[in-house]
């Protein structure tokens, strides 16, 4: 399948063109944000009648892992509100051109942090604290609320986004999987942008803003650190700038070797695993361990889960693609083949979260009419009964999007391999194991 | 081999192992009664192993606060208050694993009260497994003819 290019549609090329539509999502987004950090803090402290948790961890998180991130990549960051305080204060303006003077310090984010390990740090943290976080409206509102501060903060010492770069921990794993995603933000033609004085897409000009994301456009070859912002629809002058709709996948044919998004995949790999053990599984000690924070249960569970992510299931992988040969080699090697990793762990998250959603999807509707707990019935759906949805096909529909995954990712397995120089073989059959353990733990 | 009749091979191969039927084991019904105790946020015992027909009968006995026991599946379901028994009975008459949950809101950890019904064997298991190994079976063919 050839590339499409979207925005020859001249009704899409206006609509992204212009700051209006995506200033109306915007605003409805950071009005709902708002509001679920306020519900979160004096709503009821019933998780599943506070609208912070029905909407932050049901409904937000079902539109993000089902529909956003596998058919829109970065989809979601680029109406995500949590950037927009922050950078609306950085430019000293919502809309306006922009002025080349900096209002504040406007220092380069610093050279050794240039990856995504605290974007993997920032999501381990939340991991950890998830039964809490994911059940508790206070805590919820909490993390929001901090989130946005740090964005702010972020905003008035670095340039650009630095919190969407390398700390937001939903970013770093919507970046790895926007790399299946059918649709990309590319230059037409790399002469036009060699020969392009000023760099307006990275620096900025009288019709928009710098890359927010620090990325030059002309140098785009994966989706990972676009956020799909049209800030370069913007500024570019020769209309260089497209967005096409294009095959899944296609930015893993040529794998990454970074230690850092390798990383990555094994943590939302892993993550997914434990989330579907502890969460969906029936054991109740499991569940006691991560709830009750701060005990020694919980301190084992910690432990547990990081051994897990960062000890056994890269081990175990490195044992799969070891060749006795320098750690240079090896180190590229490893990343190399994690590639594969990526539509897996994409598609655990799939299974996983059909489960989750189905099951408490009927919360949305009560809180929708109830947002607080507080009594309200604002659309007469407040009392609602629960009711699980769809049960029956909850089976098949977590068998196709663990088996798709694992022949996706043994597709791409092939082609990491043949850039690594070695058999896909081994990387396959890891890729089986844990997808019938995966299988084991959710069905 | 053309790839579009491997594919279809495959294919076929795989909607047997969805599909077709499995032997089943006729073992004559049973009148099988468990107790499962409900507390903050889980159930013991939260594993339950049934033969298919069997008229089963739970005692739901709640040790902290209001608890409730939803069988998806069979949407049957019964709440008991604290120190109280409730009782729930149905037929197995479908085979396979289900969840049973919390039906009634208990606390944080509400949604994720889980326990497990088993009726007869696990098949869509089986088969889950059976299809991931048809799955990796053609992505080998496809290395090796790469």
């Amino acid at each position: 399948m050839e590339k499409i290019e979207l925005t020859r549609n001249p009704f899409i090329k206006t609509a992204l063109k212009s700051r209006y539509p995506q200033l109306a999502v915007f605003i409805v987004m950071l009005v709902g944000y708002i509001f679920a950090i306020l519900a979160g803090l004096v709503g009821t402290p019933v998780g599943s009648h506070n609208f912070s948790i029905v909407f932050v961890w049901i409904a937000w998180w079902a539109i993000l892992i089902l529909v956003a991130v596998p058919f829109f990549g970065r989809g979601w960051c680029a109406v995500c509100p949590i950037p927009l305080p922050g950078e609306w204060l950085q430019r000293g303006a919502i809309l306006a051109p922009p002025d080349k003077k900096p209002k504040w310090l406007n220092r380069r984010w610093p050279r050794a942090l240039r990856n995504i390990w605290l974007q993997n740090i920032s999501f381990l943290l939340l991991a950890l604290f998830s039964s809490v976080l994911l059940t508790t409206p206070n805590i919820t509102g909490i993390v929001l609320a901090a989130m946005l501060f740090a964005a702010i903060g972020l905003s008035i010492v670095f340039e650009r986004r630095s919190f969407c770069r390398y700390l937001c921990p939903v970013g770093g794993f919507i970046g790895l999987y926007s790399q299946t995603a059918p649709l990309e933000l590319r230059i037409k033609d790399k002469k036009v942008c060699a020969a392009c004085e000023g760099k307006p897409c990275y620096n900025g000009s009288a019709e928009g803003y710098g890359c927010p994301w620090d990325v030059f456009p002309g140098g785009l070859t994966k989706n990972s650190y676009c956020g799909l912002c049209m800030e370069c629809i913007r500024t570019c002058p020769f209309d260089n700038i497209a967005v096409n709709a294009r095959p899944f996948s296609a930015d893993l044919a040529k794998p990454s070797a970074r230690m850092d998004e390798a990383f990555k995949a094994f943590i939302m790999l892993g993550s997914a695993m434990i989330y579907a053990g502890v969460l969906l599984g029936p054991w109740g000690t499991l569940k006691d361990a991560a709830y009750n924070v701060g005990t020694t249960a919980w301190f084992i569970y910690a432990a547990v889960f990081l051994s897990v992510i960062f000890i056994v299931m890269p081990s175990f992988f490195a044992l799969c693609v070891t060749r006795f040969e320098n750690i240079d080699r090896f180190k590229k090697r490893f990343a190399t083949l994690s590639t594969a990793l990526i539509p897996l762990g994409l598609m655990f998250w799939v299974a996983f979260s059909l489960s989750f959603v189905l099951t408490n999807a009927s919360y949305i509707l009560a809180s929708l009419s109830d947002p607080l707990g507080l009594g309200w019935n604002l659309f007469g759906t407040a009392n609602l009964a629960w009711q699980p949805m769809l049960t029956s096909i909850l089976a098949p529909g977590q068998t196709l999007a663990l088996v798709g995954g694992l022949i996706w990712s043994g597709r791409t397995a092939q082609k990491a391999a043949k850039e690594a120089t070695v058999s896909p073989v081994p990387v396959i059959v890891y890729c089986f194991i844990v997808t019938l353990a995966m299988l084991w733990l959710l069905i | 081999m053309r790839s579009y009749l491997l594919l279809l091979l495959f294919a076929m191969a795989g909607l047997v192992v969805a599909f077709a039927p499995l032997p089943v084991l006729v073992i004559a019904p049973q009148e099988r009664t468990f107790r499962i105790d409900a507390r903050q946020f889980a159930y013991s015992p939260s594993e339950l192993a049934v033969n298919p027909g069997d008229h089963i009968t739970i005692q739901l006995v709640s040790t902290d606060v209001v608890h409730g026991l939803y069988i998806d599946g069979y949407d049957v379901s019964a709440e008991a208050d604290p120190g109280q028994t409730a009782t729930l009975t149905f037929t197995a008459d479908k085979q396979g694993s289900f969840r049973f949950r919390c039906n009634v809101t208990c606390g944080a950890m509400h949604p994720f009260m889980i326990g497990k019904l088993t009726v007869g064997t696990n098949d869509w298991l089986l088969r889950s497994a059976g299809l991931a190994v048809i799955a990796i079976l053609g992505v080998f063919i496809l290395v090796k003819r790469n």
